[in-house]
């Protein structure tokens, strides 16, 4: 599959509160995504991370600032770049199948079933194809997701805290897999997290925010080989710069 | 509890009542107005089942199908354009803005007030029931359905819209679906209503029906005992039609929607 280039460029946002008075939240934001990268946005909670996945995801727009895509500018959402949301952005009432299928609905029948059964294979959901949401751990329902973004082969994937709403062993797992999968099908990735150590394991490089208004602190590259280990002397390194940057000591 | 309990229990209320309201009944100072005892009541059925003058079949038999008719055209009717309207009034913003006064308007006048407006426009029993029963059922129809599609989560809207899908296809395919167990609980609360509001309707309305039988009982001498055995099978019908509509709710396009139980 193909893989977007992604450009934002001054990009800006503030958001009108109750009583008019406007709460900025992104202040030129600068940086550019090679195709193929695995890009993690690190920052504090509320900082604006979401905001601005959103808005290079097309939900939202922008005050200020541009957006290129391979060079086109952003006109909206696109199928070819597509939402991981959080395991709640599955459909209830879609079977593991219908959900993985639920972008696919401009090929044709046998190309469909093939497609479906190929993702809930590789996110390890065979045998579930009938099982609906509901009768799933929050760890399949997150592989569905997955699956169901991964299924219409996009150039761009964009994940807001995929992994937020899972219990951390189940966490550590999903990682290991979204890294695997991603590295395998090479779209471009965008993703947000807290979690630092997260954004070490996954990322080819770390764009560091601030808290609110949120600006770029600094863009680390994390230049260590796959698979990636805790406790091994680079990454340990970049982990504590990591600590410094975001203003945190790293010891308890 | 146990089976055995579960089947005597109920058993055991139901005689109770019979037994109370025996002793209640036939207490009275007598006289054609008194509330009539249960075995005036299950004799009073030996008339309701017999044919009438000139027919053939149970008495009873031709009212029930009056009612039950009229009230599955209108409430029929009533999901048939309710639920697309409903859908229509919850997606999109500007028929929300011009219409939602209006239904949340129209929605606390009682159907039984429209009873005179159905009478001068409809000539015929029938279409003035059904249209009674279309007024009562469509209006809680298109408020919940309307309801459900406000509160389908943006997340599913987002995900829809991300792969690609037309407008109508979301309506269609995200919307529709997630709204669906709400609707099917607005069906039976509609379905309750237009039951109820046959019967007041055929009591003024009409010259036959459930409601029809319980006037005209009056008025052929007082015949309580027929009264209150017609109000039986109303209320034993209308428990049928709740437990039909109930069966929707376990189809599982529709069951993942409401909390699970044990």
């Amino acid at each position: 599959m193909a893989s977007a280039r992604i450009e934002v460029r001054g990009v800006a946002k503030s958001f009108r509160q109750r009583g008019g008075r406007s709460l900025e939240v992104l202040r030129d934001i600068d940086f550019t995504i090679e195709a193929g990268e695995f890009v993690c946005l690190l920052g504090p909670s509320g900082c604006g991370k979401s905001t601005l996945l959103s808005i290079i995801g097309g939900f939202e727009k922008a005050d200020k600032g541009t957006i290129t895509v391979d060079g086109a500018p952003l006109s909206g959402p696109d199928p070819r770049r597509v939402f991981v949301f959080q395991e709640y952005g599955i459909f209830p009432w879609m079977s593991v199948s219908e959900n993985v299928g639920f972008g696919l609905g401009a090929l044709g029948a046998e190309e469909r079933s093939r497609r479906v059964a190929h993702w809930i294979g590789a996110v390890g959901l065979g045998g579930f194809e009938n099982a609906l949401p509901a009768e799933l751990s929050g760890g399949m329902r997150q592989r569905v997701a997955l699956a169901r973004s991964l299924a219409v082969e996009p150039e761009a994937l964009y994940m807001d805290e995929p992994l937020g709403a899972l219990d951390s062993l189940t966490r550590q797992q999903m990682r290991t897999e979204i890294s695997a999968l991603c590295r395998r099908s090479k779209p471009t990735v965008l993703f947000v997290t807290h979690d630092i150590d997260e954004a070490l394991l996954l990322a080819d490089r770390i764009i560091v925010m601030s808290v609110r208004p949120a600006h770029i602190i600094e863009i680390v590259p994390v230049a260590i080989t796959h698979p990636r280990r805790f406790g091994e002397a680079d990454y340990v390194a970049i982990k504590r710069h990591l600590y410094r940057l975001l203003g945190l000591r790293d010891e308890v | 509890m146990n089976r055995l309990e579960r089947v005597l229990l109920p058993l055991f209320v139901a005689a109770l009542i019979i037994a109370v309201w025996s002793v209640w009944a036939s207490g009275g100072s007598g006289g054609a107005t008194d509330f009539p005892t249960p075995l005036e009541v299950w004799r009073g059925y030996g008339h309701l089942l017999r044919p009438a003058h000139g027919e053939h079949g149970p008495l009873i038999l031709k009212h029930i199908v009056s009612s039950v008719f009229r009230t599955s055209f209108g409430f029929l009717a009533a999901v048939g354009l309710g639920i697309p309207f409903g859908l229509y009034l919850g997606w999109s913003a500007r028929a929300h803005a011009s219409l939602d006064w209006l239904v949340q308007m129209l929605r606390p006048i009682s159907p039984i007030a429209w009873i005179p407006i159905a009478i001068m426009i409809f000539r015929g029993d029938d279409l003035r029931s059904i249209f009674l029963i279309f007024v009562a059922a469509f209006l809680p129809i298109v408020i919940s359905t309307s309801a459900a599609v406000h509160s389908v989560p943006s997340m599913y809207l987002r995900a829809a819209s991300n792969f690609g899908l037309s407008d109508f296809q979301i309506l269609q395919r995200v919307v529709f679906p997630a709204s669906l167990p709400q609707i099917v609980l607005a069906l039976r609360v509609a379905a309750g209503i237009s039951w109820i509001v046959i019967v007041a309707a055929e009591m003024v309305a009409v010259q036959d029906g459930l409601g029809w039988l319980i006037t005209d009982a009056r008025y052929q001498g007082a015949r309580t005992d027929l009264v209150v055995g017609t109000m039986i099978v109303i209320g034993l019908l209308g428990w049928g039609i709740d437990s039909l509509l109930r069966r929707l709710e376990r189809h599982p396009r529709v069951s993942w929607g409401y909390p699970r139980n044990g």
